[in-house]
């Protein structure tokens, strides 16, 4: 088959996405070598993140040389990173499900369509702007008002109750980043469910089920596999989020949430963070442990795109913007 | 023989009719009551954003945002709105037309196996954190090619993570277009390149337009991958591509609000309002494009 030159250049061009997929992962696995040849990957399940002492003389440690006292555990990172992201799908799954539900079924189409502009905008809003209103509205509103007397009825349970914090920490964190997840389950959620086969309803109905049994008991379920695979792609960009939880996470080092208002701190917006001071470890190594953690994020995220992705396009369903 | 006829037990009816609806109108009532309370709360929560961003940045609103540069706690917002402004421009220049051509062949040459392959890697592209693609610019461009914090890191880190959304409008808008006029187009002997450069592209410009608006407003509002890539400036940017720094209006927002100054918070809330309203204009204004086109494709 002979290609016309035009082709040959389409495709040239068309090979730069998965090129720069595959020079992303190359460049940060070379670049963090020496930091895995020192860790390994056991240093997620250590919880001491040290740059070790600045001004001694370099040690060398397995081969690599590092400051004296440096330790690069990220325990901490891992659990902040996975319970914040868990608790905001925990918040938003309903969010979204019910705002799908009354946007698609509980009103007439033209209403639902414009009022549906709403909650698609959310999504355009600057991650920096939900961490700014997160910062000057959410935190000081919650630390005063709802926090306290929470606690206070929840005392029963260390994980709920306990010290009410300053506002900033895992639950703050979680309502920011389930905001933010809510417009992509929301409306992936709600053109499936425009998409759902007429008769399926109609058959419902004629078995005498109300309008709101039809939607849960039978256009809901058919959706199963489209809301897990949106949900495992609204938890990717979770765990992936930076600006908004450096600004309302309280960035905690080395400090394991003890309940659901301690501060803590998650691998992305510890890599923002960090950098600077990393810079100051002349062996480099803090940098390039930095770059580690970048890559064990940079694998969780392509795995569970691929997850999601896989479970979406089983079903047919290809998500457009 | 009618009188062997046994009548419907009754009595059981009027027992259970009852419940039943009870039932009903309790979970009825229930479930649209809680998908309204969902939507509301989105709709609150929107609105609390827009509404104090608007609020605390409205005091600020002055002239001399747009002609003073920022120094150490305050000052205007000059430099930073070119920075945001050339950083944009120049991650489109770099993604579009990659992004376009990747997009046609997705969905001119795009059937077999090595095109749904492509689909997929860019879609976990699009997935990728913006903080991972930030640092790696870091590694690669500011550090081992050696240009430092600069215009140039910027601008193609930022149109990396631009690249999946072009492509994959793009390819949703040329495969609206039916085979026929693909076909009309050879049987009057046009070439590949002639058909796309002159019937598809021009049909779709539209649609093409949207993704690009969408992509414009992704790129304002990124912070994460710029951090560590473009670096910070207070000063107006002199051209130089490389070892330049640039400023740029979403690192205001997240530097100056944790600055114990007030001029501080309100020079960040005017950065906000500045970035979220140009987001939301460039979103509206795609979308009404798009809905426009739409309802043009529908008259015909």
């Amino acid at each position: 088959m002979k290609f016309s030159i035009f082709r040959i250049s389409l495709i040239a061009t068309a090979s730069l996405l998965p090129l720069s997929l595959l020079a992303i992962i190359v460049f940060l696995a070379l670049y963090s070598w020496p930091a895995i040849q020192y860790n390994a990957f056991h240093f997620l399940w250590i919880n001491d993140w040290n740059l070790g002492n600045l001004y001694g003389n370099p040690i060398t440690q397995h081969g690599q040389q590092i400051m004296p006292g440096a330790h690069y555990g990220i325990w901490f990172l891992v659990v902040g990173t996975l319970s914040s992201s868990f608790i905001a799908l925990l918040l938003a799954l309903p969010l979204g499900v019910g705002s799908a539900i009354f946007l698609s079924e509980g009103l007439p189409r033209t209403w639902g369509t414009l009022l549906s502009l709403f909650v698609d905008l959310l999504a355009s809003i600057p991650s920096v702007v939900y961490g700014l209103w997160g910062y000057a509205v959410l935190v000081p509103f919650l630390a005063k008002h709802v926090y306290p007397s929470m606690a206070h009825i929840l005392s029963f349970n260390s994980f709920f109750g306990g010290q009410p914090g300053t506002g900033y920490g895992l639950l703050t964190t979680s309502i920011v980043l389930a905001i933010m997840m809510v417009p992509l389950i929301s409306s992936t959620l709600r053109e499936t469910m425009n998409m759902t086969d007429p008769a399926l309803k109609e058959a419902g109905r004629s078995l005498g089920m109300s309008r709101f049994q039809v939607i849960w008991h039978i256009v809901l379920p058919n959706l199963r596999t489209v809301l897990m695979g949106v949900s495992i792609l609204a938890l990717g960009r979770a765990l992936g989020e930076t600006m908004a939880v450096l600004m309302v996470s309280g960035n905690a080092l080395n400090y394991l949430p003890d309940n659901i208002y301690s501060p803590i701190s998650t691998m992305a917006s510890f890599i923002a963070s960090q950098l600077d001071s990393a810079l100051q470890d002349p062996t480099g190594m803090a940098v390039r442990a930095l770059s580690e953690i970048a890559l064990v994020l940079l694998l969780i995220a392509v795995i569970v795109n691929i997850v999601a992705r896989l479970m979406l396009w089983k079903r047919g369903y290809i998500h457009g913007q | 023989m009618v009188n062997d006829l046994q009548e419907p037990n009754q009595t059981l009816q009027p027992l259970r009719k009852p419940l039943i609806s009870l039932r009903r109108y309790l979970g009825d009532g229930l479930g649209w009551g809680l998908s309204t309370l969902a939507f509301l709360v989105l709709t609150s929560a929107f609105f609390s954003i827009i509404g104090n961003v608007f609020l605390r940045a409205l005091p600020v609103l002055h002239l001399n945002l747009f002609t003073e540069i920022t120094n150490g706690i305050g000052g205007g917002l000059k430099n930073a709105i070119e920075g945001t402004a050339i950083l944009s421009l120049g991650s489109i220049l770099i993604a579009a037309p990659i992004g376009i051509a990747a997009g046609i062949y997705l969905s001119e040459h795009g059937a077999g196996k090595w095109g749904s392959a492509l689909r997929f890697l860019s879609d976990v592209l699009v997935g990728l954190p913006s903080i991972v693609l930030g640092y790696v610019g870091y590694i690669t461009m500011v550090i081992y090619l050696g240009w430092q914090f600069s215009v140039a890191a910027g601008i193609i880190t930022l149109a990396v993570m631009l690249l999946p959304y072009i492509t994959r409008t793009t390819e949703l808008a040329l495969r609206r277009i039916p085979d026929t006029v693909r076909e009309a187009g050879y049987a009057l002997g046009a070439g590949e390149g002639r058909i796309v450069f002159q019937i598809l592209l021009p049909g779709t410009s539209s649609a093409i337009m949207t993704g690009i608006f969408y992509a414009v407003a992704l790129s304002m509002g990124e912070t994460a991958p710029l951090l560590y890539t473009a670096g910070w400036s207070n000063y107006m940017w002199h051209g130089h591509m490389t070892k330049e720094p640039i400023g740029y209006l979403t690192y205001v927002v997240w530097t100056f609000i944790n600055e114990p100054f007030k001029e501080s918070h309100m020079l960040a809330f005017a950065a906000a309002f500045l970035i979220t309203f140009g987001v939301l204009i460039f979103i509206l204004l795609a979308r009404w494009i798009l809905a426009r086109t739409q309802r043009k494709l529908g008259g015909l």
